[in-house]
């Protein structure tokens, strides 16, 4: 097999599981954020608490659920990953588009849903919360939008390569 | 036998008694007994068992030894936090160590042809079918554990010894069928897909996560509040530490099995494979 075919397969591999590189990516960014969320700010800050006297029983198992799920994601993600490699098929950008999405995603439900509405706990208990709000937030709107530009720019590159082929 | 029940002045009943311990610990030294027998048996047939299957029998019988008789399982009677490392010793940690020690795999290879057989049927049979179904071990597990923390069935198994008995061999039992409701290391008649398994197992795992910090926040009638909280958070990162490893093989399993064939990786992965029957 000449670099160039070698090249090409991979390409093909990669696009024929665009849609498992993206999952994986989601799986891992939601898995990253929840761990964060508690090594850093549970565990080392001590900002969130465990338990706040004023969490709603919707916030009570809303955080249960994503808990557990972020827990299932973080590995599931790692095996996606390893899958996609022993395939030949990981395409990076495709996947740091679905961690930027997750992360950014799960960060925005916990940091309005869950801390504003269902009062799981709040980000930091200080008098200026609002700033910690905001920088919360603006962060998770962040990595959105450019979970979202990366997410249209394969979009992007596998119709253009379709279009190639075709010609 | 040893009285610091009225130290910090919070027990609800009597003291553990001895036979209430016996009782509880001979079911598991009986079985310790038939693995170290079934081990024999597999030898003398020229069908070896692999050691570290008899290390992870016997440190998961330890487990649950410690958590239903001696000092742990008598502080554990006055003190929640205890009782909770004892739950999590019982109800989780022992589960899934003597699952991963493949005891079905084991009876069948030690057992006669005709008693072989007769398991078998057994682990075929419909009620083997319902009792490993993951959402219905789920149920029998977590539901169990709601149940006891949130009526005063708790305050009541302080009381009751026929109540402790029942309470700590469902505990156990329900346990292990929700490990091998969700990981499949002996041979397992009843399969269910791994979607079903995974959605089955983040239930699962919400609603035990969701009672620990329900503890936390509302203890049990008859538990401090410190204990509680203490007992509580045990719970909830002990739940979380060893759900760990049931998922990590969950997805191993899956892994292998999506291995595309004629791949150098898949015949790397083979030499790791759970034993055949």
């Amino acid at each position: 097999m000449t670099a160039n075919t070698y090249q090409s397969s991979i390409i093909s591999n990669q696009f024929s599981y665009s849609t498992r590189n993206l999952w994986s990516g989601i799986l891992f960014g939601v898995g990253l954020a929840a761990f964060l969320d508690e090594t850093l700010f549970h565990q080392l800050l001590h900002w969130h608490h465990f338990y706040d006297k004023s969490t709603t029983d919707a916030g009570l198992v809303s955080d249960g659920l994503f808990h557990a799920f972020s827990w299932f994601a973080t590995i599931g993600s790692l095996f996606l990953f390893a899958d996609l490699r022993r395939r030949n098929a990981l395409w990076l950008t495709r996947w740091w588009s679905g961690v930027l999405l997750g992360a950014g995603a799960f960060q925005l439900y916990d940091g309005t849903i869950q801390h504003k509405v269902m009062r799981i706990h709040q980000i930091r208990y200080v008098d200026n919360l609002i700033i910690y709000d905001l920088v919360w937030n603006i962060t998770a709107v962040v990595m959105i939008l450019a979970g979202a530009f990366l997410l249209v720019w394969t979009k992007k590159k596998m119709k253009k390569h379709k279009g190639e082929q075709r010609d | 036998m040893i009285s610091t029940s009225h130290i910090h002045g919070q027990t609800t009943g009597a003291e553990l008694s001895e036979w209430v311990q016996i009782l509880l610990a001979l079911p598991f030294i009986f079985a310790l007994i038939l693995y170290g027998a079934a081990v024999f048996f597999s030898r003398q047939r020229q069908r070896p068992w692999p050691f570290y299957r008899i290390v992870l029998w016997v440190l998961g019988i330890a487990c649950a030894l410690v958590a239903v008789g001696g000092p742990l399982a008598q502080l554990a009677h006055m003190d929640f936090t205890m009782h909770m490392l004892g739950h999590l010793l019982l109800g989780m940690l022992a589960p899934l160590l003597m699952a991963l020690a493949a005891p079905m795999t084991l009876f069948l290879r030690a057992l006669p042809q005709g008693q072989a057989k007769r398991l078998s049927r057994f682990l075929k049979s419909w009620p083997s079918r319902v009792l490993t179904d993951p959402v219905a071990a789920s149920l029998l597990n977590v539901g169990g554990l709601w149940i006891l923390y949130t009526t005063p069935l708790y305050q009541e198994m302080h009381e009751n010894s026929y109540l402790h008995v029942f309470i700590h061999a469902h505990v156990f039992i329900a346990g292990y069928l929700f490990t091998v409701s969700m990981i499949y290391i002996d041979p397992t008649p009843h399969r269910n897909g791994y979607v079903y398994r995974a959605v089955t197992l983040i239930a699962a795992l919400a609603g035990h996560g969701i009672l620990s910090k329900y503890i936390y926040g509302n203890p049990p009638a008859g538990v401090p509040v410190d204990q509680a909280e203490s007992g509580g958070m045990l719970m909830y990162y002990g739940g979380d530490g060893i759900d760990l490893v049931i998922v990590f093989i969950l997805c191993l399993h899956w892994y292998r099995s999506t291995a595309p064939e004629n791949s150098k990786v898949n015949n790397m992965a083979k030499p790791f494979e759970t034993d055949p029957a």
